[in-house]
């Protein structure tokens, strides 16, 4: 082999296409856009991509407003008393805990709390050969999952339909955000966002300095009102003298069982390193009855568990919010405004394995004259992908709320999923191809590649089987 | 002598050839480990070792950003003391660490991986589920 030094260029400038095909789509795109804009996940993005929320945002200005107003009923009307009457450091205590509670919350909630990207397009594709080649001996559908041994425990790894890949472990899906979450623990609607990996110390802080806050509050009022009356007035009096206070008192009180409650709840969590959703399934316990053999991921040591799970390394964003899409980048899986884009998308033969295999489909018509690779006729693996559904029904998870005691129930499992075999129907017509093939190309392929040049991804478009354009919304 | 092809060049003759994607490797839990397992797509392509060498060396890599040791735990301490606010400040550790590793990406790229006619795409990229090695058709051949 002769010895050829390539130069290395940036991938993005790969991407580069000379096709005036291409020209109309990027009239409406002349500025360069940024990740966030074309995330696929259903978020809401503030100051350009810098913080991310839910679009289901559930209560969080409920909550904040709560603790906005207690807080400021209780600088207004409880601390010139009790700082006559105890100490100033009342309202000094209560200041820092307030600005802790409030920092924690807006953390928790703009902050990605682990979101995995979708995976590309031929990512995908490679998943989806390397599954029906390991499967297709049988007739049993591939059941998608993949068994792993993690710490001499068997874990069942279920691939994501939406984010097209394998969850990796402690992942999952959250159906009201349409993300794959890292180390998932709930979707949380007091803070509107997902707890996850990345904010899950915010969230164990915000709901510890938010127990410490209610209880604050609750004894200072309790304290205030006790004061009021003890001084020859009575308790009917001490009220009416101060009925700020009662609106405290009562939002307090029924703060206080909760909070403290999912304090409690969170720090056994904390201690055992698990997570809410792994605490619901009951993935672990009853395996092998005691808890701590049964969770892989327990270090069996309560201060190790702690320190690994709030004091641990921070990973950073993985979905690069606030970076530019490159130019002609093909948007895995996302909503059907960007979908209508793709089959424009995949003419570019840079870094479309398509555009490959529809070479070696050329080759192959040319030489052998065969009809069935170019028919766009059911193959044989249609049945198999027909029974899809009953496992797509089971892989995607609802997040579950118990953890934050919230009106949310469960949601149904995923109702796409006569839509995704239709759509996994077009992406194994794509994949059980023979011609798409990872090897290297034939030499026949890469002669008839040159003579066909750049026009042979316009003229052959039709060829791809249905394209991956049409994709499940 | 050696023909020096640009890349550029290439990209309008099917210049992606294929594709590898070197999966996560979990056994350890969910630590960022990958698999070191040669694909036999590269078989033709590049040494074993070297390829052994790279992989071992971005996993070492990963591990450091990971690692559980005083340093992480100083710094979650003290983030969580000041509420957080200090990561606007300074970069954690593990951001310092995966600059580290882009850097060797990088320069694995420049001296080891282009020149047999691969790409090696940074992880970060896609999310650290996949390393993904592009490999480019070898022009030499056609002309």
């Amino acid at each position: 082999m002769k010895n050829c030094e390539y130069q290395q260029i940036d991938p993005r400038a790969l991407s580069v296409s000379p096709l005036s095909a291409q020209s109309h789509t990027e009239k409406k795109e002349q500025r360069p856009r940024r990740k966030w804009e074309v995330f696929p996940g259903k978020n809401r993005f503030f100051c350009d991509g810098r913080l991310i929320l839910s679009r289901h945002s559930g209560v969080l200005p409920l909550t904040l407003g709560l603790i906005v107003v207690t807080c400021g009923l209780f600088f207004a009307f409880d601390c010139p008393f009790l700082v006559k009457h105890l100490t100033v450091f009342i309202p000094v205590i209560g200041g820092a805990l307030f600005v802790f509670v409030v920092i924690s919350l807006l953390r928790t909630s703009f902050t990605d709390p682990g979101i995995l990207p979708r995976a590309t397009l031929d990512e995908a594709a490679d998943l989806e050969r390397q599954i029906d080649s390991s499967g297709s001996s049988t007739y049993r559908p591939p059941p998608r999952t993949k068994e792993i041994l993690i710490n001499q425990q068997m874990v069942k790894l279920k691939y994501c339909f939406t984010c097209k890949m394998f969850r990796p472990p402690r992942t999952s899906h959250c159906s009201l955000c349409d993300n794959c979450v890292e180390r998932f623990d709930h979707h949380c609607p007091w803070v509107g966002n997902c707890v996850g990996k990345r904010n899950y110390r915010f969230f164990y802080s915000f709901i510890i300095s938010l127990s410490f806050l209610t209880s604050f509050i609750f004894g200072c009022v309790i304290a205030h009102i006790t004061l009021r009356s003890q001084a020859g007035k009575s308790l009917v009096q001490a009220i009416q003298e101060s009925p700020a206070s009662v609106v405290e008192l009562v939002i307090c009180f029924f703060s206080i069982w909760s909070i403290l409650g999912l304090s409690g709840f969170h720090t056994y969590l904390v201690a055992s390193n698990l997570t809410t959703n792994e605490d619901i399934k009951g993935s672990w316990s009853g395996k092998r009855g005691a808890e701590e053999s049964g969770n892989p991921y327990s270090y069996n040591n309560i201060i190790t568990n702690c320190c690994v799970t709030l004091c641990g390394p921070l990973p950073p964003s993985l979905i690069d919010r606030r970076g530019f899409v490159p130019p002609d980048e093909v948007v895995p899986a996302a909503s059907t405004a960007s979908e209508m884009e793709l089959p424009h998308f995949s003419t570019k033969n840079d870094v479309n394995m398509c555009t490959q295999s529809t070479k070696d489909v050329l080759e192959r018509m040319i030489n052998s004259g065969s009809q069935t690779l170019c028919s766009p006729g059911p193959p044989k693996t249609t049945p198999l992908v027909q029974g899809l559904p009953s496992t797509a029904a089971l892989s995607p998870e609802p997040p579950p709320s118990a953890g934050c005691s919230g009106p949310l129930g469960r949601r149904p499992t995923d109702s796409r999923c006569p839509l995704f075999s239709r759509s996994r129907e077009k992406e194994s017509l794509h994949s059980i191809n023979p011609a798409f093939r990872l090897a290297s190309p034939s030499p026949s392929v890469t002669r008839t590649a040159k003579t066909l040049g750049g026009a042979a991804d316009v003229s052959f478009m039709p060829l791809q089987p249905g394209s991956v354009g049409d994709e499940a919304p | 002598m050696a023909e020096t092809h640009s890349l550029q060049d290439l990209r309008h003759q099917a210049a992606v050839a294929a594709k590898v994607f070197i999966q996560r490797d979990y056994t350890n839990g969910t630590l960022c480990q990958f698999q070191t397992k040669f694909p036999s797509e590269l078989e033709t392509k590049i040494d074993k070792q070297q390829f052994e060498e790279t992989m071992r060396t971005l996993n070492n890599l990963y591990a450091e950003a990971e690692k559980l040791g005083s340093q992480s735990y100083v710094e979650g301490c003290l983030a969580c003391l000041t509420a957080y606010t200090i990561f606007l400040c300074i970069e954690t550790h593990y951001e310092k660490v995966l600059k580290k590793i882009a850097k060797y990406i990088q320069e694995q790229n420049d001296k080891v991986y282009a020149p047999r006619g691969l790409l090696l795409t940074d992880p970060l990229e896609r999310g650290l589920r996949v390393i993904e090695i592009t490999i480019f058709e070898d022009r030499s051949l056609t002309q």
